[in-house]
């Protein structure tokens, strides 16, 4: 029984973009690695080797799920690392040619604080606008660049609305203009098909937690070739790019986990794609309810609807009442008291942004899930409503 | 995460609050808040000889807007104007046992509209509106 429910006494776990538990199969291929294999992948003698070939089989199956070659790929501590390594080792490298980074206003944290972090450092930065859906318009790439722009971001797939944006297209003006490609695709592993040759990208971040791996874990696609600076100094882990004793038990459900999710990802993305169909029919039938994103070009496992008139804390505090565990673009959960800066991007006003919730679903979730959550959410919408002096009389009751 | 910092009290209060709704021609009337912040609180009173015979609310925000505007109104019900103009957002945090620091803010939200809806009572007797204190 693979079902998060029966793992956590049921809970109905609606936000796997958050994270996701770890497969009990992928659980299984790293458990020797914390016993019996413990070597350390560096050591000369046999009882290491283990570790290093384990090591090396998760590479070769990471490269696989991406189609990279096996020494394009560097494991990290996780999506948030590999954004970081990946913006900051390509300015620093590249200074001499430029000093212009172009990036999207609605990346993640990991993408944009780090960019932020750069301006203080004498890099300029430019933030793409988008559209209603959250998509970035390819003119507004080409029009953002200069002489200068040595690196362009923007993410496969937004974590807070699913909204795909056109990464080949916008991969194929960086490489005609000799410009360093990153993406991403932290949220669109076994969701959609992640093919580093097709997306035209430079460098691509991947995060094992979100695929039904363990947390900790990461990996950064650098295509050969590539200059960019190394992310930590001291041993020759990582072809001496990031130094230090590999995490191999991670490491190994990283590549187990990216291994099945792509062999069942046309599988998977039907399952989600028929939750979903059933989720967005169901919460728009409430009144005065927008769904944000794009409609179609989407993750499949991703709703994100704005209620109007009330906030998403109090939301997600009922529904943690009754077992269900979703996500806000609310301030109230920040400590910023800021709303949701994707939302906010998307021109939804911060009083309408304030009533996002977000709902990603996973592999365990069934029909019957969707239709608790929808029978539980209406009426604390209506509760909700009837609080709020926003709520238009006609809409109390 | 800060739906885990929340007291019993707090979620006691936001899960079933007391005093919400609308009043049909109350004596005083307080908004407060700011709709792109997330936080609205309207404050309604009932008052008769200086006395709040009822108060209820209704409010947008958070888990702890809404159990502050329940306490606070359950906490000025059967005072004084004089005594309710005392109640502060401290009161109002400590009776909830405590708020998250990031939500401190929500029971001076509930202080203030206490203090609207009596000054709007005041003003519609003739009388001069309460001044906040400076350290309020």
């Amino acid at each position: 029984m693979n079902t998060n429910k029966d793992d956590t006494g049921n809970i109905i776990y609606l936000d796997h973009a958050a994270t996701t538990f770890t497969d009990p199969k992928v659980l299984e291929t790293m458990m020797p690695y914390f016993t019996e294999n413990f070597g350390n992948p560096s050591s000369p003698y046999d009882m290491a080797n283990v570790s290093k070939e384990a090591v090396d089989s998760a590479r070769q199956q990471v490269a696989t799920a991406i189609n990279a070659d096996t020494d394009e790929i560097y494991f990290t501590g996780g999506g948030t690392e590999s954004d970081n390594w990946a913006i900051k080792g390509i300015a620093f490298a590249n200074r001499k040619k430029g000093n212009h980074i172009i990036t999207s206003s609605i990346e993640h944290h990991a993408v944009l604080h780090t960019c932020q972090w750069l301006e203080k450092q004498g890099f300029e930065v430019t933030y793409l606008p988008v559209d209603k859906y959250g998509q970035v318009r390819t003119e507004d790439v080409k029009k953002a660049i200069r002489d200068d722009t040595i690196l362009i971001s923007v993410m496969l797939a937004n974590n807070e609305i699913g909204t795909i944006q056109p990464i080949p297209q916008i991969g194929r003006i960086a490489r005609e203009k000799n410009i360093y490609f990153h993406t991403d695709a932290v949220q669109g592993i076994g969701q959609v098909p992640v093919d580093v040759e097709a997306l035209n990208v430079d460098l691509l971040s991947l995060s094992s937690h979100k695929f039904y791996g363990p947390k900790g874990v990461g990996a950064l696609y650098i295509k050969k070739g590539t200059r960019l600076d190394n992310h930590s100094h001291g041993g020759a882990q990582e072809k001496k790019k990031r130094a230090g004793t590999e995490n191999v038990p991670g490491i190994v459900g990283m590549g187990a986990a990216i291994e099945q999710a792509t062999s069942q990802l046309e599988e998977h993305a039907a399952h989600m794609k028929k939750l979903r169909a059933q989720l967005v029919e169901g919460l728009l039938l409430i009144p005065a309810t927008h769904l944000a994103g794009h409609p179609e070009k989407r993750l499949p496992n991703n709703v994100n609807v704005i209620f109007e008139y009330i906030e998403g804390e109090s939301i997600l505090l009922m529904l943690n009442s009754y077992s269900i565990a979703a996500s806000t673009g609310s301030a109230c959960t920040s400590a910023s008291l800021e709303p949701s800066h994707v939302l906010i991007a998307c021109g939804f006003p911060h009083e309408v942004a304030h009533g996002s919730l977000r709902l990603t679903l996973g592999k365990e979730n069934t029909e019957e899930d969707v239709d608790y959550l929808l029978q539980t959410l209406e009426p604390i919408i209506r509760r909700l409503r009837a609080m709020s002096p926003m709520t238009p009389k006609e809409q109390r009751e | 995460m800060i739906l885990m910092m929340y007291s019993e009290k707090v979620m006691e209060h936001f899960m079933n609050p007391h005093n919400v709704g609308e009043m049909e021609n109350p004596d005083g009337v307080g908004e407060v808040g700011n709709p792109q912040c997330g936080d609205i609180m309207r404050i309604y009173l009932r008052i008769e000889n200086d006395v709040i015979t009822d108060a209820k609310f209704m409010t947008f925000g958070c888990g702890a807007a809404i159990a502050s505007s329940s306490m606070a109104t359950d906490l000025i019900k059967g005072k004084t104007l004089e005594e309710a103009w005392e109640v502060t957002n401290k009161a109002v945090a400590e009776a909830l046992e405590g708020l998250p620091p990031v939500k401190m803010h929500c029971s001076v939200l509930a202080e203030e509209g206490i203090h609207k809806a009596i000054n709007d009572y005041r003003e519609k007797q003739g009388f001069e509106p309460l001044k906040e204190k400076t350290d309020a």
